[in-house]
C-alpha cells in the first residue's frame, strides 16, 4: 500500500528530474528575453511564444468568464430544476471532450470563418481565444456554479427576508461570498488553457519565425505548441532538443505557479467562510 | 428603473447566457456527428488505411484500445493501492499530506509535459515509439485521477460496516478485502471509467510516445509502434489538406467522439445498477 501510495511522488520527482536535465543546460538570460527563435542558426529566443502564450490564455479565460459566470449564476439561481437537470449534466460531460475533435472543429468551422470575413490567415489568436475558452467554459461554469451553491441558504434567506429582490440578494450577498470560489475556478481555466495542446495547436498558425503579436489576427506560437511543432525532426543531444525540454520547463514553472495561485484562493475561501 | 425591472432584465440576459453556453457546446458534437456520418461504413470501421485518403481505420480504433488497456493496467492497481493507503491505513501526518500534495501536482503537470517525459524516458532511453512507452505515460496523467476516485470512494464507506466486521473477529486486512473494497467497488469502476474516457481522447502524450497514428497494421508486441485515433485525426488534419483526408479525420472524430459517450454512459448506467444491486 505505502509503496504505491508513494508512487505519486517518485513520478513527479522523475518526470522533473528528467525535464531538469535534459532541459536545464539551455536555460539562461538570453533563452528567456531573447527574440528569435531560429532552430537551423541556433538562435533560441522564447519571448515572443510566451508572450503569446500568456495573451492567448488570458483572452481566453476572459471570454469564460464573460459566458461563464453569469451561466453558472443561472443555474445556480434561477434556472428551474429541470432544466438545471439537463444543462448541469451536459456541462460536465463536455469537460472532457477530447480536444484533437474540438480542434478539429475549429479548425474546419472557425478558422476559414475568420479568414473569409475578417482576413488574415485565419489561424490566429483570435480562432485560439475562441476554442480555448469553449474548452474552458465548462470547468469554468462547474466549479462556479458549485462555489455559488455552497453559500448558506440562510445568508440567501436573510436578504431575500429584508426586502431586496432576487438580483440584488444574488449581487450583493451570494456573489461576494462566493468570490474565491469564482475566482479559483477562473485560475484554473488559466492552468488549463496554458497548458492546453493540440486544440491550440490547430488552429493558431504556428509561424516557422515567431514574433510578439500586433493584432489578434496575427499568427501565433505557444509554448505547447512549439514542442508538437519540432520534436519530431530535433537531433537527439542537440542544443536544439535541449531547448524544447526548457521550453517544457519553463510551462512547468507557468502552470505550478499557477495551480498555487488557484489553490491558495480555494484555502483563503475556506476560512473565510 | 425600478428594481423589477431590472430584475426581469438580468434574469433574461441569464437565461440567454445558460442556453448560449449549451448550445455551443452541443453544436460542437452536433457538427461532428452531421460532417461525419456520411463516411461511415462497415468497410471503414473494420478495413486497414492507406495513405491520407484511402482505407479505414480499424488499427487506429484497436490501437486507442489497447493503449487506454495498458494504462489502466498500470494506474488502476496502483491508484487503489493508494487510495486505501490514503483511507485506511494512515492517519493524518506529515507523509500522508506530502504523498496528496504530490498527487494534486501530478494532476496539475500538463500533459505535453508528461509526453515530453516519456519521449526522453521511455521512448529514446528505454523501449522506443511503442504501445508500451504510451500506455504507461498515458497511465502516469490517469493515475492521480485513479488515487483519488479510490480514495474517495473507500472513505465513502460507513464506518458501521467496517465495525460490524471487526467485531465478529475480522482481521483488518480481511475487512478491508471482503467488506470495504466489495462497497467502494461500484464507485471506484465509476470512476475508473471516467478516467478511462480522458484517455482515450487525449492526443499530446500519445504523439510523443507512441507512433505517427498513420500505422497500417496491428501491433505484435507491445514494443512496436501503434496507431490511435487522435493522432489519426491530428495528422489528417495538419497533413492531409485534400478534402477526401478531412472527410476521414471527421469520420474518425465521429468514432472516437461515441466511444467518449458510450464510456461516460456506461459509468453512468454501471454506478445506478450496481448501486440498486447493492441494496
Amino acid at each position: 500500500m505505502l509503496f504505491s501510495a508513494t508512487s505519486s511522488i517518485l513520478i513527479v520527482f522523475f518526470i522533473i528530474a528528467f525535464m531538469l536535465s535534459e532541459g536545464w543546460s539551455a536555460i539562461n538570460l538570453d533563452f528567456i528575453f531573447g527574440l528569435i527563435w531560429h532552430p537551423k542558426t541556433n538562435e533560441f529566443g522564447i519571448l515572443p511564444i510566451i508572450v503569446s502564450t500568456v495573451i492567448v490564455g488570458v483572452g481566453a479565460v476572459f471570454i469564460a468568464l464573460v459566458i461563464g459566470i453569469p451561466c453558472a449564476i443561472f443555474l445556480a439561481e434561477f434556472a428551474p430544476n429541470w432544466v438545471r437537470n439537463i444543462i448541469k449534466p451536459s456541462v460536465e460531460m463536455l469537460v472532457g471532450v477530447p480536444s484533437i475533435v474540438l480542434g478539429f472543429f475549429g479548425l474546419m468551422l472557425i478558422v476559414p470563418f475568420i479568414r473569409d470575413n475578417l482576413g488574415g490567415r485565419g489561424e490566429c489568436i483570435l480562432a485560439g481565444w475562441i476554442i480555448l475558452s469553449i474548452m474552458t467554459l465548462p470547468h469554468v461554469i462547474s466549479i462556479s456554479e458549485d462555489a455559488i451553491r455552497a453559500v448558506p441558504n440562510s445568508y440567501r434567506e436573510a436578504s431575500l427576508t429584508l426586502g431586496a429582490t432576487k438580483w440584488q440578494t444574488v449581487r450583493n450577498i451570494t456573489l461576494p461570498n462566493a468570490k474565491s470560489g469564482i475566482l479559483a475556478s477562473l485560475i484554473l481555466g488559466m492552468g488549463n488553457a496554458v497548458g492546453e495542446t493540440m486544440a491550440v495547436y490547430m488552429v493558431i498558425g504556428n509561424p516557422n519565425i515567431p514574433w510578439i503579436p500586433t493584432s489578434i489576427l496575427d499568427s501565433v506560437r505557444v509554448l505547447t505548441s512549439t514542442i508538437v511543432m519540432e520534436y519530431g525532426y530535433v537531433a537527439w543531444g542537440s542544443q536544439h532538443q535541449h531547448a524544447l525540454f526548457a521550453i517544457g520547463v519553463v510551462l512547468f514553472v507557468l502552470v505550478a505557479i499557477i495551480n498555487l495561485m488557484a489553490r491558495y484562493a480555494i484555502k483563503r475561501g475556506m476560512i473565510e467562510r | 428603473m425600478n428594481e423589477q425591472r431590472k430584475e426581469r432584465i438580468v434574469k433574461a440576459f441569464l437565461w440567454v447566457t445558460g442556453l448560449t453556453s449549451v448550445f455551443i457546446l452541443l453544436s460542437i458534437i452536433v457538427y461532428i456527428y452531421v460532417n461525419g456520418v456520411g463516411i461511415i461504413s462497415l468497410e471503414f470501421l473494420t478495413s486497414y488505411p492507406y495513405r491520407f485518403e484511402y482505407g479505414g481505420i480499424f488499427p487506429q480504433i484497436v490501437g486507442s484500445l489497447l493503449l487506454v488497456a495498458i494504462c489502466l493496467l498500470f494506474a488502476t492497481p496502483i491508484g487503489i493501492g493508494s487510495g486505501i493507503y490514503l483511507a485506511e491505513y494512515a492517519s493524518d501526518n506529515i507523509l500522508t499530506k506530502t504523498i496528496r500534495f504530490f498527487v494534486e501536482t501530478l494532476a496539475g503537470i500538463p500533459s505535453i509535459i508528461i509526453g515530453l517525459f516519456g519521449l526522453a524516458f521511455f521512448v529514446h532511453y528505454l523501449f522506443g515509439f511503442s504501445l508500451l512507452s504510451g500506455g504507461l505515460a498515458l497511465g502516469f496523467m490517469i493515475l492521480p485521477w485513479t488515487v483519488r476516485v479510490s480514495e474517495e470512494a473507500i472513505r465513502a464507506v460507513p464506518n458501521s460496516y467496517r465495525e460490524a466486521s471487526l467485531t465478529l473477529g475480522a482481521t483488518k486486512w480481511q475487512t478491508m478485502w471482503n467488506v470495504v473494497l466489495r462497497s467502494a467497488t461500484p464507485s471506484i469502476i465509476t470512476g475508473i471509467l471516467l478516467g478511462l474516457g480522458k484517455a482515450i481522447g487525449e492526443t499530446a502524450i500519445i504523439l510523443l510516445t507512441a507512433g505517427s497514428g498513420l500505422e497500417a497494421f496491428l501491433p505484435i508486441s507491445i514494443f512496436d509502434a501503434v496507431g490511435s485515433l487522435p493522432v489519426y485525426i491530428f495528422m489528417l488534419a495538419t497533413q492531409g489538406h485534400t478534402s477526401a483526408a478531412f472527410d476521414r479525420a471527421f469520420g474518425a472524430s465521429l468514432v472516437l467522439v461515441t466511444m467518449f459517450l458510450i464510456i461516460n454512459l456506461g459509468a453512468l448506467l454501471l454506478r445506478n445498477y450496481l448501486v440498486r444491486r447493492q441494496r
